[in-house]
């Protein structure tokens, strides 16, 4: 194994140099970026050194209390982003608890299934596995809900004259929805579909090179990043599903109508 | 028959009606009186309460899917969510038969419905609502779209329904129409029954 190299600090400013370059070229050709650059770099060295710091402050204390603290806090943002990212959401409360408890119930089992049987670190709720692995396992159900919950709420709204069509014919609720549910839920797994297809191919994966780089065997960095996906896929697909489905519950009632009402205007 | 009582909605007040089998009762008032409201009420695909029954099944008793294939509702626009036009009937047989009588060619299940015109969606969902074999029939002007001849077309076929026992609820702007079919008429302003 080789070793890992330490970066220091000037070597930050040094790559830094090409973004400020890119911030001049903006300037000069007035495309206005520079400024979203600045804020969006700022942005991202404020929060990172953060980060940095709560992990490595989390890491050494090892308590089982904050780990759970750090996860839920994590769950609440990503549904928050979810919630935000739809054009037409649920009013009122589901439309914020839907998505985040689909994600929270899907990728909570999985993490912790992993964490049990497969990693096993001791103790298995060891924030320097937990949290990373439950970083990438909510971000991808994030990405993958908050996609599918827009395209069925959108397509509930749009398609109104042929989902009430359907309804007047006598069809139960799900028969009417299948079309716009079956298009959420391919909407919903395209990313991860795409990205394992693309994976090794088009790109390494962050979480493998950064294995590779910190000097694990290349080998073993696939095996890591191949349970990764596992988890991601599994914990997406559950997400979308539950979210789709409770949302089609959720636009329609008992006596097979459809509630748009239910809708944000 | 239909038994109307008390049905009450957002935008109507108090309504109660009825149809006797095989007669027909013309809904006449200015846009926006609440017309279509009350149809989508009766079809239950809105929120509302008040007692519906066919004589025969009471609403309330009734799943929605199954009043609706009892208590069939044309609404003004025809909802479509396949390409082909065939793929939206189940009774190929019996809607071929009856084709011709709203002036289609037997042909009409094969074509795409991107190129329907909006006078041939309304007459092909109007034979899309009698495939259920319903006792009651609510529809939102069902000759809006069509030119006199056709209109005339529809019309005895919806007397042949009459004839059959079948009620029908009609919501009009023509206004000869309830006289041709000899209907009793009821007119709505705004959201309730004007006497």
């Amino acid at each position: 194994m080789t070793e890992y190299v330490s970066l220091t600090y000037l070597d930050l400013v040094l790559a830094s140099s090409f973004l400020v370059l890119n911030g001049g070229l903006s300037l000069w050709l007035k495309l206005g970026l520079e400024r979203k650059l600045a804020i969006a770099a700022t942005r991202m060295i404020v929060q990172l050194l953060l980060v940095g710091l709560l992990l490595k402050s989390l890491f050494a204390v090892v308590s089982p209390l904050l780990t759970a603290l750090v996860a839920f806090t994590m769950i609440i943002l990503a549904g928050r982003e979810v919630w935000a990212r739809q054009d037409r959401k649920l009013s009122g409360i589901w439309g914020f608890s839907l998505g985040t408890g689909a994600m929270m119930f899907s990728g909570t089992t999985i993490t912790v299934i992993a964490l049990t049987t497969q990693i096993q670190p001791d103790p298995w709720w060891t924030p320097r596995f937990a949290l990373p692995l439950f970083g990438m396992i909510l971000g991808n159900s994030m990405t993958g809900i908050s996609l599918s919950l827009d395209t069925l709420n959108t397509a509930a709204q749009r398609e109104r004259i042929a989902i009430e069509a359907q309804l007047l014919l006598g069809r139960t609720k799900w028969e009417s929805m299948r079309p716009f549910t079956r298009r959420a839920l391919r909407t919903g797994f395209m990313p991860i579909i795409n990205s394992m297809a693309a994976t090794g191919i088009v790109s390494l994966p962050g979480m493998m090179t950064g294995q590779i780089l910190s000097g694990v065997d290349p080998t073993e960095a696939v095996k890591y990043q191949l349970l990764v996906m596992f988890l991601i896929g599994g914990s997406t697909g559950l997400g979308v599903l539950m979210a789709v489905l409770g949302s089609v519950y959720r636009l329609t009632d008992e006596r097979h109508r459809l509630r748009l009402d239910r809708l944000t205007k | 028959m239909l038994i109307v009582k008390s049905l009450s909605r957002a935008g109507l007040q108090p309504m109660s009606l009825r149809v006797e089998d095989g007669a027909c009762l013309a809904i006449t008032g200015p846009s926006g009186a609440g017309k279509s409201l009350l149809m989508r009420a009766l079809a239950d695909l809105d929120p509302n309460s008040g007692d519906v029954s066919t004589g025969q099944l009471n609403r309330s008793d009734t799943t929605a899917p199954a009043w609706r294939r009892n208590v069939a509702f044309l609404p003004s626009e025809t909802g479509w969510w396949q390409d082909d036009v065939g793929a939206h009937f189940s009774d190929h047989e019996g809607t071929k038969a009856r084709l011709p009588l709203v002036g289609l060619s037997t042909d009409a299940l094969n074509w795409k419905v991107t190129r329907l015109s909006s006078g041939e969606k309304h007459r092909l969902g109007l034979l899309r609502c009698l495939e259920t074999s319903p006792a009651v029939l609510l529809l939102d002007e069902p000759t809006a779209a069509l030119d006199q001849e056709t209109t005339l077309q529809v019309e005895a076929l919806l007397r042949d329904q009459m004839d059959k026992g079948v009620s029908i609820l009609l919501v009009t702007h023509d206004a000869d129409q309830p006289h041709r079919l000899n209907c009793s008429t009821l007119r709505i302003e705004n959201g309730a029954i004007m006497t």
